[in-house]
């Protein structure tokens, strides 16, 4: 009999935290994890999951209701997005202007490499030994020496 | 000068595009994606008691006004304008509305009184109507056409002649 009432409890202890409008943990980090993808309007540079102000905290509010609705994040995104623009995104949609700012640090790089291998090949060409001109002259001079020394050595 | 020379100076001209693009544009200025998009409705508990929605408008231009009592000054040199513009313009169907966000409602009944709205007001618990409309400051004013669109959105104090000019386009039709 005791096993029985115990048993009829279960389902209410796990009905309670819902019940008494506790959120779950888990609940809790997928509010957070698309909070943390919001840009707080009213702030700088800060994201709704981290912002202390007033709107921020109704917006996590919001996005904790849709959560529970059983919206999926990227509608609960596609919702903020649709009231106050792309602006409302901490990471811009890569598509129209926002793709200079997606693809600026890769050119950016590429001209920054391709700058780097012309001014090694610069220098490398500098340093490689030259070999000075040699003046006609004196290299006729030189063979006829040989010549020379060659026609004596043999007589 | 050689072509090499002339590179240095050509590469600075993206630059000074996207810094002058910079400096010209209003960082807090968020353009909003609702212009010239059907108002969202809401249901809004009217100070004075009753409720009303922007469903039981339809027809009707509607001016709709996001204030607090804590903005100070903005929306203390708003609220005269907006209680002559409803007196001036409710005899032609204008219908205007005011939202007071993130208010305690007996600061927001006594800036009605010293303004002496005769308008309805009302709350936005949990700040929904605000965020339904993209709402980041006040004041923000919606002008919303006889369509239900919302004609234009202007964030920050109305200026009498802004106020006119949107005001015609929205009565406009009747």
């Amino acid at each position: 009999m005791v096993l029985m009432g115990l048993a009829a409890m279960i389902p209410l202890a796990l009905l309670l935290p819902s019940a008494v409008g506790l959120a779950s943990p888990d609940l809790e980090d997928r509010v957070r994890e698309i909070a943390s993808e919001l840009r707080c309007v009213v702030c700088q540079n800060l994201s709704v999951a981290d912002s202390p102000s007033d709107l921020a905290k109704e917006m996590r509010n919001l996005v904790r209701e849709l959560v529970q609705q059983g919206k999926t994040p990227e509608e609960i995104k596609a919702y903020f997005q649709s009231r106050y623009g792309d602006f409302v995104l901490l990471e811009p949609p890569k598509r129209g202007f926002n793709l200079v700012v997606w693809g600026l640090p890769f050119v950016a790089l590429a001209v920054g490499a391709c700058g780097v291998y012309l001014v090694a090949k610069r220098w490398t060409k500098r340093r490689e030994p030259t070999t000075p001109p040699v003046d006609p002259g004196l290299l006729e001079r030189v063979r006829r020496e040989l010549r020379e020394r060659e026609g004596s050595g043999r007589s | 000068m050689s072509w090499k020379k002339a590179l240095i100076p050509l590469a600075c001209v993206p630059v000074i595009i996207l810094l002058a693009y910079g400096f010209w544009t209003d960082p807090r200025a968020i353009p909003s994606p609702l212009v010239q998009k059907p108002a969202p409705d809401f249901k809004i508990a009217v100070f004075d008691g009753g409720e009303m929605s922007l469903d039981s408008l339809k027809g009707k231009p509607v001016v709709l006004n996001f204030w607090a009592s804590w903005c100070y000054p903005a929306c203390y040199e708003e609220a005269p304008l907006l209680e002559s513009t409803w007196r001036k313009y409710k005899e032609q169907g204008l219908t205007m509305v005011g939202v007071a966000i993130q208010d305690k409602e007996a600061n927001a009944r006594e800036f009605m009184r010293r303004f002496k709205f005769t308008f309805p007001n009302g709350p936005d618990p949990g700040s929904k109507i605000s965020i339904d409309y993209g709402v980041y400051g006040v004041p923000e004013t919606y002008f919303i056409d006889r369509q239900g669109r919302i004609a234009y959105k202007h964030v920050g104090v109305l200026t009498p002649a802004l106020m006119e000019a949107n005001l015609r386009a929205i009565l406009k039709g009747g």
